[in-house]
């Protein structure tokens, strides 16, 4: 039976498990044990030391960085079963997946399922390889939460499109080799005025400006484009059809954004340890800040629901994809990434506020700058507000407000 | 919803089916309306008995279907939402727990096919108090010339009106044990409390119960078999309170998609969109904790007590948030008589208590964790 635990049972050793285990005892590095970026998607460009690269380049060649792509497209055409047991095996040793990001996430899952077989051959590879990084050109200064209000123009010149407008909330523009948009062929119609359209970033008249945040970090840009020739060869589905396939990926990206709980485990030691640390325990062993304690008992409570519940809506999706439940885990799982971090730097006191230097422990550092980070899970990826919109007008047919 | 088998799939339709034709919330308002000091409708359970319901975690041997906790935990979950009344919890779920736990080869067959069958309504007699509080026990239980001899109170026992067996709680030279105590033994008397929810219970007072050797379940120490019962227990009532959450919340969108105000339907106004979608994130977290703790029984894990706790405290705040919103979204109707949204809040809170309330599983969760 199948089941929602978080724990999972021991299990026999299939042949598989026995293949990745050995695969993974070869051919991951030591040296790389535990040492991911969690924000590999969106922060500077990935990391160059040579046992970096080897594991990269063995990932790629066995199609294991995107376990469950056709391997016609470079991927591991593992069942989902398989790629669940290579994940376990991987953990197990504290290895991590080197070939991630937004082609990786979103736009590949999303071509597979609208390109044509063409744009399928030129640009899954490339993403399951790790070689190229894709960007989202989707939200605007004027169409955040109301995206279908997007104005960047793309007009038919025959044998190309001419694009023209302004990205923002552009996730790694600066190191992006292309763009997945969101661009209005026809403004007189608002959703159906829409289509999908790939930008290579070395066109001319792309200009990327980073944005800095409060966290003192650019992981997002502004693009610019002007006048910028893109071949008709780079649309993807119909001429009008862009909203149905951009919300589509924006599914795939709530799927993978509610992994915030991933996230908050790959920052390291317990909330339960560090506040034994900081705050010291009483007689009995108990954290001694009786009301703090009660604040961390229900974040870990919760944590473990979120993290029982991300599973079961995994097994009840066998082989759908993603569901509409991608909006409820993207909720929690956004709202326990920041509860961690504001309990991290409660419990750390003035030493969790550190800005810089060497007053301050590198953890103590990288809580201010993750609290800080923070702050935009609950608004990228569709706030938690338009979230609960989507929540109560598909999933409860609660009748649109507007 | 977990993965379920064929036969699981059956069983709940069936009880789906049962509880929509049968024991609609109408026949719950039947039962009270009628005054009965026994709480529940003998003929309803014993249908439920006929279907095999309250056999369910018996072995095949005592006339039960061995049919596991989960399954268990499917019918509660239906018969919690149109609030069924009846001794499944108490009889067949956490009194049948610990005689297939603890019970000598002759215990069993003296009782379980009884519970199985119905004719025998029987009730866990643990807490001494309004709270829940397994470690305070004062009821002692005396070592006699053939057997022993029980004296103390135990409060708020379900179904202590109609129980025909209890299982109580008792301190022994060596610990806490448990003791199987016929209904009608001399010097057990019962005192009725009238309750919000209009189901029953009652305070079991035994003076200088005797009994004989056979009394005794499970060993003289045996704080740690209560533990393992009261981990049932409080899994299948997180189940119960699963289906009254979702039957709740079903009945307040079915409400806000037909009440007109300002000339649309309240479904339309964003700040209840809203209310609405926290609660159904809730309720998919309340479903995983639930089944993931019915599963970990089934499946005998180690961290049961962990994943018990876990299910309980979020049933018990998932569902008193549910069931305070259920009467505020509704307005005034909900605080009528005639509507139902005060069963849903009444019985909500007895269970909220029963077995540890919310506070009590956040500090056992902790403490197991190693907070």
């Amino acid at each position: 039976m199948a089941t929602a635990l978080d724990t999972p049972t021991e299990k026999p050793l299939d042949a598989f498990r026995e293949e990745a285990r050995a695969w993974l005892e070869t051919n991951f590095p030591k040296s790389l044990e535990g040492k991911e970026n969690a924000f590999l998607s969106i922060d500077a460009p990935a990391q160059t030391s040579p046992d970096y690269l080897a594991w990269k380049q063995a990932m790629a060649d066995k199609g294991w960085g995107v376990p469950t792509w056709p391997k016609q497209y470079g991927g591991g055409s593992l069942s989902r079963a398989e790629a669940r047991m290579l994940a376990e095996e991987m953990a197990r040793i504290g290895a991590w997946n080197p070939i991630g990001g937004m082609g990786v996430m979103m736009f590949g899952p999303t071509l597979l399922e609208y390109g044509s077989e063409e744009q399928k051959q030129r640009h899954i590879p490339p993403i399951a390889r790790g070689e190229i990084r894709w960007c989202q050109g989707y939200s605007e200064p004027g169409a955040g939460s109301d995206l279908a209000a997007l104005q960047t123009r793309a007009e038919d010149k025959g044998d190309h499109f001419l694009v023209n407008g302004q990205k923002t909330w552009t996730s790694g523009g600066q190191w992006a080799d292309w763009c997945f948009a969101l661009v209005r062929t026809d403004s007189t119609r608002k959703h159906e005025g829409i289509s999908f359209l790939l930008i290579d970033m070395k066109s001319p008249g792309v200009d990327v400006r980073p944005i800095r945040l409060i966290s003192g970090s650019s992981p997002f840009c502004e693009t610019f484009f002007t006048d910028v020739e893109v071949p008709k060869e780079n649309l993807v589905g119909p001429l009008g059809g862009g909203w149905t396939i951009g919300k589509r990926l924006l599914q795939h990206e709530r799927t993978n954004l509610s992994g915030g709980g991933r996230l908050a485990a790959a920052m390291g030691r317990s909330l339960v340890d560090i506040a034994k640390h900081y705050v010291g325990t009483d007689n009995e062993g108990r954290i001694a800040d009786a009301d703090l304690r009660q604040r961390i008992i229900r974040y870990e409570m919760e944590m473990r629901a979120f993290t029982m519940t991300a599973r079961r809506v995994m097994e009840e999706a066998k082989g759908g994809g993603v569901s509409t439940a991608s909006s409820i885990l993207k909720n929690v799982g956004a709202k326990l990434t920041q509860e961690r971090a504001e309990l991290t730097i409660e419990i750390m006191g003035m030493s969790g506020l550190g800005w810089e230097g060497e007053m301050f422990s590198e953890s103590e550092l990288s809580a201010t700058r993750s609290w800080l980070w923070g702050k935009a899970v609950t608004i990228y990826g569709g706030s938690t507000e338009i979230q609960n919109n989507v929540i109560a007008k598909r999933i409860l047919g609660m009748l649109d407000h507007q | 919803m977990a993965a379920l088998n064929d036969e699981q799939i059956m069983l709940r339709d069936m009880a789906r089916e049962w509880v929509q034709n049968e024991a609609p919330v109408s026949a719950f308002r039947k039962v009270r309306d009628s005054g009965t000091k026994l709480g529940y409708d003998p003929e309803a359970y014993a249908a439920m008995a006929a279907m095999g319901w309250v056999g369910i975690v018996i072995p095949e041997a005592y006339g039960g279907s061995d049919f596991g906790y989960l399954s268990l935990g499917l019918v509660l979950e239906e018969t919690g939402r149109t609030l069924v009344a009846s001794p499944l919890a108490s009889s067949g779920l956490a009194a049948a727990s610990a005689l297939v736990l603890g019970g000598t080869e002759s215990q069993k067959q003296a009782w379980l096919s009884g519970i199985a069958s119905g004719e025998v309504v029987a009730g866990l007699a643990v807490d001494e108090g309004p709270r829940h509080e397994p470690t305070k026990i004062e009821t002692r239980a005396e070592r006699s010339q053939d057997g022993w001899r029980i004296s103390g109170t135990k409060s708020f026992v379900a179904e202590g009106d109609g129980a025909s067996l209890f299982i109580v709680a008792a301190r022994t030279d060596a610990g806490v044990g448990l003791f199987l105590v016929p209904g009608e033994v001399e010097g057990l008397t019962r005192a009725t409390r009238r309750m919000a929810d209009s189901r029953s219970h009652a305070d079991i007072r035994l003076a200088g119960v005797q009994l004989g050797e056979e009394a005794l379940l499970g060993s003289e120490d045996g704080a740690a078999l209560l533990d393992q019962v009261l981990d049932r227990a409080r899994v299948g009532t997180a189940a119960e309170m699963l289906g009254m959450a979702e039957q709740a919340f079903q009945t307040t969108l079915d409400f806000l998609k037909s009440r007109v105000q300002f000339g649309q339907t309240l479904a339309t106004f964003q700040a209840l969109q809203h209310r609405m979608a926290k609660l159904y994130t809730d309720m998919e977290l309340m479903r995983s904790v639930v089944e993931a703790a019915l599963e970990a029984v089934d499946a005998g894990r180690s961290d049961l007590p962990v994943l018990a706790s876990l299910a309980k405290a979020t049933a018990n705040e998932t569902l008193h948030l549910m069931s305070r919103e259920m009467i505020q979204l509704h307005g005034g109707i909900g605080m009528t008589d005639e509507h139902e949204a005060g069963f849903y809040i009444k019985r909500a809170r007895v269970l909220e208590n029963m077995w540890g309330n919310a506070s009590f599983h956040r500090e056992r969760f902790a403490r197991l964790s190693g907070f």
